[in-house]
């Protein structure tokens, strides 16, 4: 069951548009039209598309394979493409 | 304690930047443009000599001066600019940034015509154009009232309850270049009407206050994406902040008038002559003067007419405006810009609109006048008189009186 959040008045909010929420609460991620996957055989761990992704949306402890943040990945395709192995595929994200 | 005040003789751009000065503006971003010129050369002259502790960024053009200005404020200054006509429009985008972020900022603006054809002479068509913006706009009627409005227009915009830009608009060459006795305050004086420094407001969020500013001690986003969940609200807050600035601007204009001695009406319209008044003009600017000595000179003659000046149009004061002129047989708005296939000139519209639910209400005829600067002689403001006592003697509106184009040549 998804939990609806009660939207609030214009007296209540600070003025001049400031966000008073804070953008993890904003799950951007159902913009997406296409999802990436990472091939944990073919990456190389070089970090580029943690370095590279415009929303923070991949984590990495330098070590490990990267992982993506599917709340917030909008499916830009920029790992994909700055990607050095092609260990990246965007695939059609079925929701 | 008040101090002495001097008489200089400044004409209205240099009494604009005096006031600039004693109000220890922290950021000054401008464009040259005639007819405000004077402004920017004469405060990069008083920051060069040390007068002012400011920052001035010559900009490459408007829309940068005023970006540059946006920033200045969301960084909690003081901020002031100037320009006129070209580089106002140029300015547009950048206007509803400064209101929409609430950004406390004072601009002078020149009136100059809009080109094309180019024109560097009066009219009100570069601010007329912006009046939707949501940023305040006070109308000069001389250099006095350009140098205290721009004192006053600090202390309006940074009130806590308003927090939205101000403009503060004189006459191009009829006010900016012409010298007269401007009477001015000691810089203390100035500097404790004000406020040393630009109060920053604190917002609270989730029970926590920040102060409402760019701080990387307490970090806030300023302008971020705001979709049709809540850009609609923060819409309706700065609808609501211009309508306070209508009580924040009288306020102001009292306690000025306390340290100064001068007062404009009730700081958002000046009645002259109206108590028995049957017939008025209602104007703005420069033009005021030439009609309060018309006025003074039909009066003479035993007749009854009166001039309703709006010093502010942005609040407009539809209130004041209705309970004014509510007894008047009729009233000939003139406006200095034209607003193309609209039903009359702006001022012209919100006027004959602010009148309409009255049942008793005056006659209401439009003349837009003095277009590039075209010079308003006594005798057509005369001209006006007549023409409206004659509208009133008789009790109707022919269809080719409504809105009529004064000193234009057939």
């Amino acid at each position: 069951m998804r939990c609806v959040k009660l939207l609030r008045g214009w007296r209540e909010i600070p003025i001049a548009g400031i966000p008073f929420m804070s953008s993890i609460e904003y799950k951007t991620g159902s913009w997406r039209a296409k999802k990436p996957i990472i091939n944990d055989k073919k990456c190389i761990k070089c970090g580029l598309c943690w370095v590279y992704c415009p929303d923070f949306a991949i984590k990495w402890d330098g070590r490990e394979t990267p992982k993506v943040d599917y709340d917030f990945c909008k499916g830009c395709g920029i790992c994909c493409e700055e990607c050095p192995v092609k260990a990246i595929e965007m695939v059609r994200d079925e929701g | 304690m008040k101090g002495k005040q001097m008489v200089l003789g400044l004409n209205g751009d240099e009494a604009v930047a005096y006031g600039v000065k004693q109000c220890n503006v922290d950021v000054i971003a401008a464009y040259p443009i005639t007819p405000q010129t004077i402004i920017v050369e004469k405060i990069s002259e008083m920051v060069a000599n040390g007068e002012i502790d400011a920052e001035i960024i010559l900009a490459e053009s408007e829309h940068s001066a005023l970006s540059a200005c946006v920033g200045a404020s969301a960084a909690g200054a003081r901020v002031f600019t100037a320009t006129a006509s070209q580089g106002l429009a140029l300015m547009n985008e950048i206007l509803y940034i400064a209101s929409g972020l609430r950004l406390p900022i004072v601009m002078a603006v020149v009136n100059r015509a809009l080109s094309a054809p180019i024109n560097i002479h009066c009219d009100h068509s570069d601010t007329m154009s912006v009046r939707d913006s949501s940023w305040i706009q006070i109308y000069s009627e001389d250099a006095q009232e350009a140098y205290d409005s721009t004192i006053q227009a600090f202390k309006i915009a940074e009130d806590r309850s308003v927090l939205l830009p101000a403009m503060v608009t004189l006459d191009g060459f009829l006010i900016s270049h012409t010298i007269q006795n401007v009477t001015v305050l000691p810089d203390k004086d100035v500097l404790n009407f004000v406020g040393e420094h630009r109060a920053i407001p604190e917002i609270e969020m989730e029970g926590e206050k920040f102060p409402l500013k760019l701080d990387p001690e307490r970090p806030l986003t300023f302008g971020p994406l705001d979709l049709y969940d809540y850009y609609f609200e923060h819409k309706r807050q700065q609808e609501e902040a211009i309508k306070k600035a209508l009580s924040v601007i009288k306020r102001v204009n009292e306690e000025f008038s306390e340290l100064s001695g001068r007062r404009y009406g009730n700081g958002l319209v000046e009645e002259y002559k109206l108590e028995d008044a049957e017939v008025a003009i209602v104007n703005m600017g420069s033009a005021a003067g030439t009609t309060k000595y018309v006025v003074d000179k039909l009066r003479k003659r035993g007749l009854k007419v009166g001039l309703l000046r709006i010093r502010t149009f942005r609040p407009f004061p539809a209130d004041d405006i209705v309970k004014i002129l509510s007894d008047l047989k009729a009233v000939a708005v003139m406006d200095r810009s034209m607003s193309f296939g609209a039903l009359g000139g702006q001022l012209f519209i919100e006027i004959r609109n602010a009148l309409y639910d009255l049942k008793n209400r005056p006659l209401v005829i439009n003349y837009i006048y003095g277009l590039g600067g075209r010079d308003v002689p006594a005798k057509d403001i005369k001209k006006v008189f007549e023409e409206t006592s004659e509208i009133a003697k008789r009790g109707f509106v022919k269809k080719n009186e409504l809105i009529r184009f004064l000193g234009l040549r057939e």
